[in-house]
C-alpha cells in the first residue's frame, strides 16, 4: 500500500524519476543559500533577485528561442548586473542595500517588459520562461546539478566569512579585505540558485524553494550547521510531497511542492521547538512555576 | 442549403437595413475591421479584398488564450466599424478592451450558428474565467438576431464550450457566412462584391474539406488517436474521425499535473500511438519529454490557433487546415 503509493510513481515513470532528481537537485542547492539569506535578514532579497533574472532570461529566449543556454545567460547576466550595481550603490553611497537592490530590480524588469513588448511576439512567455519539473531534459539535469555543487562548495569554502558577516557585518569588514569579495559571491550565488530554479519550478517558485524551507527550519534547530540540515530535509520531504500529491490529486507540480513547503512552515510556527508558539507559551509556564 | 438561406436572408438584412439604418452605411473610404485574431483577419480581407481594412490584434504564432491588449489595439478597437470576434469564451479580455475602448461599431460574433461542441467534465474547470465573457457574448448575438433571424442552435443551459471551431471546415463556412453578412451590412454599395468573393472562397473551404477527407480516409483504425500539447483539435476530430488528446486542459494557462501526464504516458503506451505532435504556441519541452519516455516520435508541428508568418509554412487560413492535415497523414500513415 504504502509502496504503491510513494514508490510505485517514481519507479513506473522515467519523468518522475527527473522531476526527483531535478527537486533533490534544487533542495541541495539552493536551500543553504535560502538559510544564509535569512540569517542576513535578506529573505525579501531573493524575491527581487527572482524578478531582476526573469527579464534577462526573457531577453535569452527572443535572441535564441528555447534555448537551456541563452536563457541560462541571459538570467545569469541580469541577475549579476542587478546585483553587482546595487551591492556598489549601497557600499558606495549613503542608500541602504534593500533600496538600492528595489530601484535596480525595478528598472530591469520595466527593461524586460519593454524588449518582450517591442519584440511584439505574444506568444505566452511566462510559459517558456516558467519551466515545469515535469519536462526536465538532460541538459536542464546537468545544469541544475552542476549548480548544485558548485553552490555547496563555494559554501563550503566561504563558510566562516559568511558566518561572521551574518553575526557581525561592522566587524568582518574591519579584520578582512575578505568582506565585498563573500557579500558578491555570495549574491552570486543566489542568482546562480534562481537561475537554475526557473528551469524546474518557475521564477517565482525558485525563491520559494529556497526561502520557505529555511523559515520553517528555524523553528527547529538553532545552530547554523543542523539549521542547513533542516531546511534541506524539509525542502526534500515538500519535493517529494509535492510531486505525489501531483501525481495522484491531479495538483500542478510546482505550485504543489511550494505549498506543501507551506504547510511545513505553517506547522513549525505552531509546533516547532525553539521560538515558536508552543515554545513561547511552554517557557512561560515555566517561569510561572 | 445553409448557404442558401443565409444569402437570401442577409440580402433581406441589407435592403432592410439600407433603409431603417442609413448612418451604418460606410464613408467613401474602406470598412475599418478589427479581427481578434490571424485566422478570423485572413477570412475577412479574403472576403472584403480592397474594400476593407483589417487589423488583427494577436498576430502570427501568438496565443489568443493569454493575450493582453496594448494602447495601439484600444485605439483600432476605438476606431473600427466592425469588430470580428471568435466568441465562445475564446478572448476572455475582449469585453474591457471594447468597454475601454468604447468600441461603437458592430461586433460580429463568427461562431454564431454552428453547433458547438461542450466541454467534457474535467476540461471546464480552466475555462471558469471565460463564463462570464461568454454569456455577454451570448446577448451580443441576441442583439445581432433583431437584424436577421439567424436561427441559433446555442444551448445557454450547457456548461461551456469549446471555442476552437475554426478547426473545422464545416463551421468555417459559417465564419465566412458571418462576415460576409456583416461587410455587406456595413458597405451595401460593395456587398456583390463581397458575396461574389465569399462564393470563391467558399467553393476552396469545400474542396479543402473534401481533400482532407480523402487524405485522412487512408489512415487505419487503429491510428486515429493523436496526442498534441494544446486541446485545441476537437472540432478537427469530429470532422475527420480522429481523437484528439492532450496533456494539457483546454487553455494554455492552465499548467499541467503529473498525474495528467501519467494518463497520457499510458494511454500512448496501451493504445501503441506513434507519434505526438507539437504546436506553434504551447511549451515543446513538456511533449519531447513524454515522447522520450514513450518511444513516440515527434510528428511535427501542427498550427491550433494562429497562422505562421509569412514565411512559415501556414501564412493563411486554407494553408493552415492543409498543413496541419498533411502533418497527421503524413505521421500516421502505415
Amino acid at each position: 500500500m504504502m509502496w504503491e503509493a510513494v514508490v510505485q510513481p517514481f519507479a513506473d515513470f522515467g519523468f518522475m524519476r527527473r522531476a526527483l532528481l531535478g527537486c533533490v537537485a534544487i533542495s541541495v542547492g539552493a536551500t543553504p543559500v535560502g538559510v544564509f539569506l535569512m540569517l542576513r535578514r535578506m529573505s525579501l532579497t531573493g524575491d527581487a533577485m527572482a524578478h531582476a533574472i526573469l527579464p534577462g532570461a526573457a531577453v535569452g529566449y527572443l535572441v535564441a528561442g528555447l534555448s537551456l543556454g541563452a536563457m541560462t545567460i541571459g538570467g545569469l547576466v541580469a541577475g549579476m548586473a542587478v546585483a553587482l550595481l546595487a551591492g556598489y550603490v549601497s557600499r558606495a553611497t549613503v542608500l541602504r542595500e534593500d533600496a538600492s537592490l528595489a530601484a535596480f530590480y525595478l528598472i530591469s524588469l520595466a527593461v524586460g517588459v519593454l524588449i518582450v513588448s517591442m519584440r511584439g511576439s505574444n506568444v505566452d512567455l511566462m510559459h517558456v520562461l516558467f519551466g515545469t519539473v515535469l519536462a526536465l531534459d538532460d541538459a536542464a539535469l546537468v545544469l541544475l546539478c552542476s549548480i548544485a555543487s558548485l553552490s555547496v562548495l563555494t559554501l563550503a569554502a566561504l563558510f566562516r566569512p559568511l558566518v561572521l558577516e551574518c553575526a557581525d557585518p561592522q566587524f568582518l569588514r574591519s579584520v578582512s579585505g575578505l568582506s565585498a569579495m563573500t557579500h558578491f559571491t555570495f549574491l552570486a550565488l543566489v542568482v546562480l540558485n534562481l537561475v537554475g530554479g526557473f528551469h524546474a519550478l518557475g521564477t517565482l517558485m525558485a525563491v520559494g524553494i529556497m526561502i520557505l524551507p529555511a523559515a520553517a527550519a528555524r523553528f527547529w534547530a538553532a545552530q547554523i550547521g543542523s539549521l542547513t540540515a533542516v531546511a534541506v530535509g524539509i525542502a526534500l520531504i515538500s519535493c517529494v510531497g509535492g510531486l505525489l500529491l501531483s501525481y495522484h490529486f491531479s495538483l500542478p507540480s510546482g505550485p504543489a511542492i511550494i505549498l506543501g513547503a507551506g504547510v511545513v512552515y505553517a506547522i513549525s510556527v505552531v509546533l516547532g521547538p525553539v521560538g515558536s508558539l508552543a515554545a513561547r507559551v511552554a517557557v512561560r509556564r515555566h517561569l510561572e512555576v | 442549403m445553409i448557404t442558401r438561406r443565409v444569402l437570401l436572408k442577409s440580402t433581406a438584412a441589407v435592403a432592410a437595413l439600407t433603409v431603417l439604418a442609413p448612418a451604418l452605411a460606410a464613408s467613401d473610404g474602406p470598412i475599418r475591421v478589427v479581427a481578434t485574431f490571424s485566422i478570423l483577419g485572413d477570412m475577412v480581407s479574403r472576403i472584403g479584398g480592397e474594400h476593407v481594412a483589417v487589423t488583427t490584434l494577436v498576430g502570427p504564432d501568438g496565443d489568443t488564450h493569454v493575450y493582453r491588449p496594448t494602447p495601439a489595439d484600444a485605439r483600432a478597437v476605438s476606431e473600427a466599424d466592425i469588430l470580428v470576434v471568435n466568441g465562445l469564451g475564446f478572448e476572455g479580455w475582449l469585453d474591457r478592451l471594447v468597454e475601454s475602448a468604447e468600441f461603437g461599431g458592430v461586433r460580429v460574433v463568427a461562431t454564431a450558428g454552428i453547433d458547438p461542441i461542450t466541454f467534457e467534465d474535467g476540461h471546464g474547470d480552466d475555462h471558469a474565467g471565460g463564463h462570464g465573457d461568454e454569456h455577454d457574448e451570448h446577448d451580443e448575438h441576441d442583439e445581432h438576431d433583431e437584424h436577421d433571424e439567424h436561427d441559433e442552435h446555442h444551448a445557454h443551459d450547457h456548461g461551456a464550450f469549446d471555442p476552437h471551431a475554426w478547426q473545422s471546415l464545416r463551421h468555417a463556412v459559417t465564419y465566412v457566412d458571418n462576415v460576409t453578412m456583416a461587410l455587406a451590412i456595413a458597405s451595401p454599395e460593395s456587398a456583390s462584391t463581397f458575396y461574389r468573393n465569399r462564393a470563391l472562397y467558399v467553393a476552396e473551404i469545400e474542396a479543402l474539406d473534401a481533400e482532407i477527407h480523402r487524405l485522412l480516409a487512408e489512415v487505419p483504425d487503429s491510428a486515429r488517436t493523436i496526442v498534441t500539447s494544446h486541446d485545441a483539435f476537437q472540432y478537427f476530430g469530429r470532422d475527420y474521425g480522429l481523437t484528439f488528446t492532450a496533456p494539457q486542459g483546454l487553455s494554455t494557462e492552465s499548467e499541467a499535473s503529473a498525474k495528467d501526464v501519467v494518463r497520457l504516458i499510458e494511454l500512448i503506451r496501451s493504445q501503441g500511438i506513434r507519434a505526438v505532435f507539437l504546436e506553434n504556441i504551447a511549451d515543446p519541452r513538456l511533449l519531447k519529454r513524454i515522447a522520450d519516455e514513450t518511444g513516440a516520435t515527434i510528428g511535427g508541428t501542427l498550427y491550433p490557433g494562429a497562422l505562421s508568418g509569412p514565411e512559415g509554412p501556414a501564412p493563411t487560413y486554407l494553408d493552415m487546415m492543409r498543413h496541419n492535415a498533411r502533418t497527421i497523414a503524413q505521421a500516421l500513415a502505415p
